[in-house]
């Protein structure tokens, strides 16, 4: 749906993206992740038809960005970094604005408001001005103006940034609820997100394409790992020990009376551990899986450099 | 066309709907009927002084004595407020980020550019209409030439026109309105005493100064006469400087 072909946008002498490549595919939510001033937002404002790409190609839903722009921007909605508001408008006002110069017809504009009001959970402010609303409801009106116009494709630059914890989580579980018949890219520094949100990920830093792929694929070929974390009430010492001499363990750690037992990616040894440590009569009590370490791995892609 | 008319109903409902078009067209009232109810004031001590004299009697003219006058007052009021006018029109955009909206759009910079200008010179035909009312009063009262109020009116708007795309484009200059609304000004006093500078030129430079200058081409208007040269002038400052507003605005790709 999304395809980018060794991208680059020079800033006078600044780098700001180079040879980046990268495709999404339909249906999905794709994050853009990197650390600030990775070159989130130029590709972003690339891929929308504000910047051009000084050397690359990119196309949305099988239109070129540059060759037809009108094409591409009827067909995707956009919330850039700083949400485009109007504040002397009300809500309505504003987002009537909005679905004209996306061209929804006349006749479905009406339609178009209620649709993206009761989607985006508008409804009691409909009628105020927006320098008059909250920063939590400014952010909802910026991801209603984006889908105003049901757009196949939806781009949205850190659609959660600065808002308090319950608003992060509605604003993604309505990001969630698009999936499938949007194709959502969304940015962000926070690992989290992709984490909750994605379906995969492009990582990028100094402009650089670092990894991209699903969240699985990645973990995989990047060297992820998976593990247990066990309790037990006896034999702590012997049992790290014991542990470690398991073939296929990388490293065992202890803390606080839990041991984590950590392995290669794809080598369930949850099996070996169990049985080992009720052989041994050490008082098994508890026993669950680690969560794929993606900090971890976005830390170490981030700083590896692109020999990576 | 469609798209030109979106943009420009959303301007102008901004200009009317905050504050700016009622303190521009209040205060530009205000300046015009004090310089009309001097000059009235005028022209009607003259008129009793010339009176006593059946030849002076014959000469005397209420459009060459009041709308002349008034009409170049007007012109130095609209240099003064129209690029306060003007200065909000790209720079708030740049400023508040809004500009990515517009440019993500489905809608050609040449769009955006039309629908701003035409908010603009509605809101320039409102002021003239408004002070257009007070030639009721000379009608009533006298018998002025109307065909030569309608050239002067005509000649400010064209004028007015000209000063907004000037306007337009040091607007998509800059983020600050403050330094589009210097910048205007200043450009467009230049323009207005370029003239000044042809009385010290010689050859071609003094046809060219004199010709590009705007009060030059303004003088004719307010007695009335309205000459193709000076039609074709306004346009063609106004069409210009729509062309580098726009050449402005696509060159956000070379930087």
């Amino acid at each position: 749906m999304i395809e980018v072909e060794h991208l680059a946008k020079k800033y006078g002498e600044l780098m700001a993206v180079r040879d980046l490549s990268f495709t999404v595919e339909k249906g999905k939510i794709w994050g853009l992740l990197g650390p600030n001033a990775a070159g989130k937002t130029t590709t972003m404002r690339i891929l929308t038809g504000f910047l051009p790409a000084t050397e690359g190609r990119a196309s949305v839903a099988g239109f070129d960005v540059f060759e037809k722009p009108n094409e591409v921007k009827k067909i995707t909605g956009y919330l850039p970094e700083v949400i485009p508001l109007y504040t002397e408008m009300t809500v309505s006002e504003y987002l009537t604005f909005v679905a004209a110069i996306k061209q929804v017809p006349r006749s479905k504009r009406k339609e178009a408001l209620g649709q993206a009001i009761e989607v985006s959970g508008l409804a009691s402010v409909k009628n105020r001005l927006i320098e008059n609303i909250s920063r939590g409801f400014k952010q909802r009106v910026g991801i209603a103006q984006a889908l105003i116009h049901d757009p196949q494709i939806l781009i949205l630059d850190e659609p959660t940034i600065g808002l308090d914890p319950a608003q992060i989580k509605e604003i993604r579980d309505l990001i969630k609820s698009l999936r499938g018949e949007h194709t959502i890219m969304l940015s962000t520094h926070i690992l989290a997100e992709v984490t909750q949100t994605c379906d995969g990920v492009v990582i990028i830093n100094e402009g650089r394409l670092m990894a991209s792929g699903s969240l699985e694929e990645l973990t995989t070929s990047f060297g992820g790992k998976e593990g247990i974390i066990i309790k037990l009430r006896t034999g702590h010492d012997e049992a790290v020990s014991s542990f470690q001499a398991i073939p296929g363990v990388s490293r065992v750690s202890r803390q606080d009376g839990e041991l984590t037992v950590e392995w290669v990616w794809g080598k369930d040894l949850r099996e070996t551990v169990s049985r080992l440590a009720v052989e041994r009569g050490w008082g098994l009590l508890e026993m669950r899986p680690v969560a794929i370490n993606i900090e971890d791995l976005y830390l170490r892609i981030v700083s590896g450099g692109a020999g990576q | 066309m469609r798209n030109i008319g979106i943009i420009a109903r959303k301007e102008v409902k901004t200009y009317f709907t905050s504050p700016i078009a009622y303190v521009v067209i209040c205060v530009f009232l205000v300046l015009v009927g004090f310089f009309f109810y001097s000059a009235i004031w005028w022209f009607n001590s003259q008129a009793i002084q010339m009176a006593q004299n059946p030849y002076y009697y014959q000469q005397i003219n209420i459009n060459q004595m009041v709308y002349a006058p008034l009409f170049h007052n007007m012109s130095i009021i609209l240099l003064l407020m129209l690029p306060l006018l003007t200065m909000r029109l790209f720079a708030e955009e740049k400023k508040t980020g809004t500009d990515e909206l517009l440019f993500t759009s489905p809608v050609h910079v040449v769009q955006v550019i039309l629908g701003k200008y035409l908010a603009a010179l509605v809101v320039l035909a409102a002021m003239l209409g408004l002070a257009g009312l007070l030639s009721v009063f000379t009608f009533l009262w006298g018998n002025p030439e109307l065909v030569q109020i309608l050239n002067g009116y005509l000649g400010l708007f064209l004028m007015g026109a000209s000063f907004i795309a000037a306007g337009l484009f040091f607007s998509s200059l800059t983020k600050n309105q403050i330094v589009a609304a210097i910048l205007t000004f200043g450009a467009l006093l230049l323009f207005w005493i370029l003239n000044w500078a042809s009385y010290s030129a010689t050859g071609i430079w003094k046809d060219v100064l004199n010709y590009l200058s705007i009060f030059q081409h303004f003088d004719g208007m307010t007695s009335g006469i309205l000459d193709t040269t000076d039609v074709v002038y306004y346009l063609s400052f106004s069409f210009f400087a729509l062309f580098l507003t726009h050449s402005v605005i696509q060159s956000r790709r070379w930087r």
